[in-house]
C-alpha cells in the first residue's frame, strides 16, 4: 500500500510534482503513466525518501520509508537511473545490499539465478549490456522479499524475452497480494500489464480509475456514421453539444455526443439510409494522448477548468 | 540464461531482519574490497610507503662520506625513512575521496541510501572500515620501513633503534597520521560528492594551502602555518624541534579538522536530497 497526500516537490523555480495524492493498493499491477519529464521518477523518489518533499508527504505500508526499521523486507525499488557502481560485481553488489539487513548470501544466489544473470554474477556491472543492468535491477528490488514494489520503467532495455518475462513477474506479484506500482511513459505497455492507472502530467494528477475505465471515459461518445445522404444527415444531427466531423472519405461522418440509437432514430424518422453505424472506442493510446494532450511539457498553460473538462 | 528467464514464481525468503550498524559495516566492508580503485590505492601506498624509504635510505647511506658537518648535524635517520609517507598521503586522501563520491558518481548512492534511509550509518560504516583497513595495512608498512631503512643505515652506523627517544611515536605515528589524512579525504569527498572537486579539495587544502602561505608577511606564516592540516598532522612524524605544534597535539588538531569535515558531511547527509 502505497499512499501520496498532496506531495509537492520543487526543483528551483519548476514545480516538479503539484499537490498529487494517490493510493495504491495491494492485489493489483498499478500503473503509473506520464509523458517522459511529468514527474514520475521525482514522485518515486519522494516516496523513497530519496528527495525531500517541499510539501505533503508519501507512505509506504502506514509509514515513512525512512522509519521502516527493514526498508528492504518493506519496498523493493528500481528506480529509472542506474544506481549501481559500474567497478562492482553484480554478486558483490546485491550481497553488499543484503548485508545492511543480514539477508543470507543463498539469497543472493537464488535471485541471480531467477533473474537469469547467472553467467554474469562475476563480471563487473560496468560490462552490462542495459537489459541485464535491468535484470540486476529487479534482482535487488526483490532481494527482501517485500510487500511493495515499486518499479520505475522496467522494461526498458530488456529484450522481447525479457519484457514478456517481466510482464508475468509484475502479474504474479499482485497475484501473491504485494502492491505493486508501475511506471511507465507506454501505454501499451500499461494496457497489457497494468490494472488500475494513476496518470500524471506536468507533476500534476490527470486520472486515477482502472484501465478500462480510463479508455472509456477517454472514447467518449463518438459514432462512425455512413450515408449515401451525409450532408442531409448531418444538418438533421446538428444540435448544441454535438460536433460532426467530416471524414475525407465521402459520405462518412464522425458525430460525437450522440448515442448510435440516437442518430439511427433521426435517420429512420427522415427515411435517410445508413449503411454503416459503429461506435468507436479509444485505444489506450488514444485515450492517454487525448487527456495528457495539454500536460506536455512543452506546451503552453491551461488553466485548471479546462484541464478538469478534458478529463471529466 | 533462458532457462531462468521463464522463471515467474518469487523465491520466499522465510525470515526477515532489520538494519543494524553492525550489518552496514558488513556492506561497506564487502563495498570496499570489490572495487579495483581501492586494491590499487592501497597496494600504491604500501608500496610507496617501504619503496620510497629503502630508496631515500640508499641514496643518503650512498651520500653520508660527501655530506658536510653541518648537514650531518641536522640529518636524523627517520626523516628519509618516512619520505614515503609524503606519497602515499595522496594515494590514500584520494581513496578516501572516492570511497564515498564513486558512489555519487555511479548512482550506488541511491541504492545505499534506499537499503539504509536513515543514511547516517553508511556514513559512519564507511569511516569505521576504511580507518581500519588503513591503519591495519599502514602500521606493518611503517614497521617494514623502518626495518629496511634502517638496516640500510647501520652499514654507515647512524641508524636508530626502535626504543630511542622519540622514534616509535614517529613510526606508529605516520601509520596513525596516513589513517587520519585517509579520513579527512573521506569527510571532505562526503561534503562535496563529486569525485573531481573532492581530490581538488582535499590537495588544494593539503598541498597548495602550505606554498600559498608565503605570501603572507613572514611572521603571519611562521604563526599559521603549523596549524595547518598538513603540517599539524605531520608534527607526529618530527623527530627534530623546529616550527611545529607538539607531536600530538598536531595529530590532534588535523583529527579535529576530521571530526569537523565528518560532522558538516553528515548535516548534509541528512538533509540533502540524494
Amino acid at each position: 500500500m502505497i499512499e501520496a497526500r498532496n506531495l509537492t516537490k520543487d526543483y528551483g523555480d519548476k514545480r516538479a510534482v503539484d499537490d498529487l495524492s494517490f493510493t495504491v493498493r495491494p492485489g493489483v499491477v498499478t500503473g503509473f503513466l506520464g509523458p517522459n519529464g511529468s514527474g514520475k521518477s521525482t514522485t518515486i523518489r519522494l516516496i523513497l525518501g530519496l528527495d525531500a518533499p517541499g510539501g505533503g508527504d508519501a507512505t509506504v505500508n502506514g509509514k515513512h520509508y525512512r522509519d521502516h526499521p527493514a526498508p528492504l523486507h518493506e519496498v523493493g525499488a528500481l528506480l529509472e537511473a542506474r544506481s549501481v557502481h559500474s567497478g562492482r560485481s553484480a554478486y558483490n553488489h546485491l550481497l553488499s545490499l543484503a548485508q545492511t539487513h543480514g539477508i543470507p548470501r543463498g539469497r543472493v544466489d537464488e535471485l541471480i539465478d531467477f533473474v537469469g544473470l547467472h553467467d554474469v554474477a562475476d563480471k563487473r556491472v560496468g560490462q552490462f549490456s542495459l537489459g541485464m543492468g535491468q535484470r540486476l535491477g529487479i534482482a535487488s528490488a526483490l532481494l527482501g522479499d517485500p510487500s511493495t514494489l515499486i518499479l520505475d520503467e522496467p522494461v526498458n532495455g530488456l529484450d522481447p524475452e525479457g519484457i514478456h518475462w517481466i510482464r508475468n513477474v509484475l502479474k504474479s506479484l499482485a497475484a501473491e497480494g504485494r502492491t505493486v506500482f508501475v511506471s511507465s511513459h507506454l501505454m501499451s505497455e500499461m494496457s497489457l500489464t497494468a490494472d488500475q492507472l494513476i496518470v500524471i502530467g506536468r507533476g500534476r494528477l490527470i486520472a486515477d480509475t482502472s484501465v478500462d475505465e480510463f479508455v472509456r471515459q477517454a472514447s467518449g461518445k463518438l459514432v462512425r456514421v455512413r450515408s449515401p445522404r451525409a450532408a442531409e444527415l448531418s444538418v438533421l444531427l446538428a444540435a448544441p453539444g454535438v460536433t460532426i466531423g467530416e471524414t475525407d472519405e465521402d459520405g462518412l461522418l464522425e458525430v460525437n455526443g450522440l448515442s448510435p440509437a440516437e442518430i439511427g432514430d433521426a435517420a429512420s424518422e427522415h427515411a435517410i439510409p445508413i449503411h454503416e453505424l459503429t461506435p468507436l472506442q479509444a485505444s489506450l493510446e488514444e485515450a492517454f494522448m487525448t487527456l495528457t494532450r495539454d500536460e506536455i511539457e512543452f506546451k503552453p498553460l491551461v488553466d485548471v477548468e479546462k484541464k478538469d473538462e478534458v478529463a471529466a | 540464461m533462458s532457462s531462468a528467464v521463464a522463471q515467474t514464481q518469487i523465491p520466499r525468503l522465510p525470515h526477515t531482519s532489520r538494519v543494524t550498524q553492525r550489518r552496514v559495516f558488513m556492506s561497506e566492508w564487502t563495498k570496499l574490497r570489490s572495487v579495483r580503485s581501492t586494491r590499487w590505492s592501497l597496494l600504491a601506498a604500501v608500496g610507496f610507503t617501504i619503496g620510497i624509504a629503502a630508496l631515500a635510505c640508499a641514496v643518503v647511506s650512498h651520500h653520508w662520506p660527501h655530506l658536510s658537518a653541518g648537514d650531518r648535524r641536522d640529518f636524523h635517520p627517520l626523516e628519509p625513512n618516512l619520505a614515503g609517507v609524503q606519497l602515499a598521503q595522496l594515494a590514500l586522501g584520494v581513496l578516501g575521496v572516492l570511497v564515498i563520491t564513486a558512489e555519487y558518481s555511479t548512482g550506488m548512492i541511491r541504492a545505499s541510501m534506499t537499503a539504509v534511509p536513515r543514511r547516517l550509518p553508511v556514513l559512519w560504516a564507511k569511516a569505521v572500515v576504511y580507518g581500519l583497513v588503513t591503519l591495519v595495512l599502514t602500521i606493518p608498512s611503517v614497521l617494514i620501513a623502518f626495518v629496511i631503512g634502517q638496516s640500510i643505515f647501520s652499514g654507515r652506523h647512524i641508524n636508530v633503534a626502535f626504543t630511542d627517544p622519540h622514534v616509535a611515536r614517529a613510526v606508529i605515528g605516520a601509520a596513525l597520521y596516513l589513517t587520519v589524512v585517509g579520513l579527512f579525504g573521506l569527510g571532505l569527498g562526503a561534503i562535496v560528492r563529486n569525485t573531481a572537486g573532492g581530490i581538488a579539495t582535499f590537495a588544494g587544502l593539503m598541498f597548495v594551502l602550505p606554498p600559498l602561505m608565503y605570501v603572507l608577511p613572514t611572521s603571519w606564516n611562521n604563526a599559521a602555518s603549523p596549524y595547518l592540516p598538513l603540517q599539524a598532522g605531520e608534527a607526529i612524524m618530527s623527530t627534530t624541534p623546529g616550527n611545529h605544534l607538539a607531536p600530538w597535539t598536531g595529530l590532534g588538531l588535523l583529527c579535529g579538522y576530521t571530526a569537523i569535515a565528518f560532522a558538516i558531511a553528515a548535516v548534509l547527509l541528512v538533509r540533502r536530497d540524494t
